[in-house]
């Protein structure tokens, strides 16, 4: 047989040896013990390194590596603001698409959705202060916010979609307080909920749908409230979220 | 999120490990994935699709790494030995009784390139041609590096004589 050469053994130590040459090596390797010892003692140098730095493929991400693209996401923003405003602009015009005759009157629906997109565009990419007051409290979260709505807020919970809550705030809404709850998914992916308690009437709707830029919006509202989640997600998937809110905001 | 966002974002927690082993302070070798992802967005045009984007992300940051040596080596820094800044994951050391100072010491020694080819073969598991590419040199110039790699940190162990690691299987 062919003498052992020095690549032979690398490879046979890694698993990357040519099948054909593999039951030479393993024939020459049981005559020659030193160079057994060695493929041993590589394999053990590989299985060391694993054990060493293996963890670290079990770390939570830091934030910043996540935020390296979210910076780049951020870039896009002003072209965001321009869209937003100029959808503003045009919000009348939208609302006939909307197809409901008495919302476009009372403009309650297009009014939410504009305060609602312009909340998630403004909060969404902020690293550091995303929430007023995080999860972690969130027993607090929701008396403070029920207290100033003026009416018992319910937070949703959507850790079976992969959202987590990161916490809420208090916001302006059209003629009172409104709120915004964010949740954010393992890849730092955020939606917001925005619930504005100054509806008055006792009115419903179904979910409605729109997008804008990259940003889509269901919103809906039910009695004392109008809600609207917006997230940068495909349709059927934001709905699916939306269905689950509203399951568990009517059980 | 697009395709692409979530094909880079799969990379990252391979990307920190070999960050890892370049850069032993935590802090400092998420420095180095952060400049290699900024530098990977920056020049996601130069991918060619369909190609390994794993070895790509390794070459951006190798050479990052490289780049940053040369330049602390007109300027140099006084590394800091201090026991906490040497953020090493420890799990199960204790159980392993693998004695990571002298591990860490031992890499150390070995030259930056035959390291490299050491980890990236034995701890990222790349063959031998992807490890080439990386690095940009010929396969022979990996193999070489590697079996002298590792023959140098074989005998530096055995020099220190460290049974703990004889725990390992």
């Amino acid at each position: 047989m062919r003498t052992l050469t020095e690549s032979d053994l690398q490879a046979y130590t890694d698993g990357q040896l040519d099948p054909l040459r593999l039951a030479e090596v393993e024939a020459w390797l049981a005559d020659h013990q030193g160079d057994a010892e060695r493929v041993a003692s590589y394999r053990q140098q590989n299985a060391v390194l694993h054990a060493l730095f293996d963890p670290v493929l079990n770390e939570p991400i830091p934030h910043r590596l996540v935020k390296t693209e979210r910076r780049r996401w951020s870039m896009t923003l002003p072209l965001r603001y321009a869209a937003v405003a100029a959808w503003l602009a045009i919000g009348g015009t939208l609302g006939w698409l909307l197809h409901d005759a008495q919302e476009v009157r009372s403009g309650a629906g297009m009014s939410l959705v504009r305060q609602a997109v312009i909340a998630h565009a403004v909060y969404t990419p902020e690293v550091r202060h995303p929430v007023e007051v995080g999860a972690d409290q969130e027993a607090h979260l929701t008396a403070w916010l029920s207290k100033r709505l003026g009416t018992p807020v319910k937070v949703p919970h959507l850790g079976t979609l992969g959202y987590e809550l990161v916490g809420g705030r208090l916001l302006p809404g059209s003629s009172g307080p409104a709120a915004q709850f964010m949740y954010q998914d393992a890849r730092g992916q955020r939606l917001t909920l925005y619930v504005r308690g100054d509806n008055g009437g006792n009115q419903e709707t179904a979910f409605r749908y729109v997008r804008e830029d990259n940003i889509g919006v269901f919103y809906w509202i039910d009695g004392p409230f109008g809600y609207a989640l917006s997230g940068d997600l495909e349709k059927s998937e934001l709905l699916r979220v939306a269905q689950m809110v509203y399951q568990q905001l009517n059980p | 999120m697009s395709e692409t966002d979530r094909m880079i974002e799969e990379n990252i927690p391979r990307l920190r490990r070999y960050a890892r082993t370049l850069v032993w302070e935590r802090g400092r070798a998420d420095d180095l994935v952060q400049d290699t992802l900024e530098r990977a967005w920056g020049r996601f045009h130069l991918w060619r699709r369909g190609s390994d984007l794993r070895a790509w992300l390794f070459t951006i940051m190798h050479n990052v790494h490289v780049n940053n040596i040369r330049a602390n080596c007109k300027t140099p820094v006084q590394q800091s030995l201090d026991e906490d800044a040497l953020d090493i994951p420890v799990r199960a050391t204790q159980e392993d009784g693998l004695q990571i100072r002298d591990i860490q010491a031992a890499l150390d020694c070995l030259p930056r390139e035959q390291r490299e080819v050491l980890l990236l073969v034995g701890l990222e598991e790349m063959r031998y041609e992807e490890v080439a590419k990386v690095l940009n040199v010929p396969v022979g110039t990996v193999m070489s590096r590697l079996s002298r790699g590792r023959e140098h940190l074989r005998q530096i162990m055995m020099g220190k004589t460290i049974p703990e690691l004889k725990v390992v299987k």
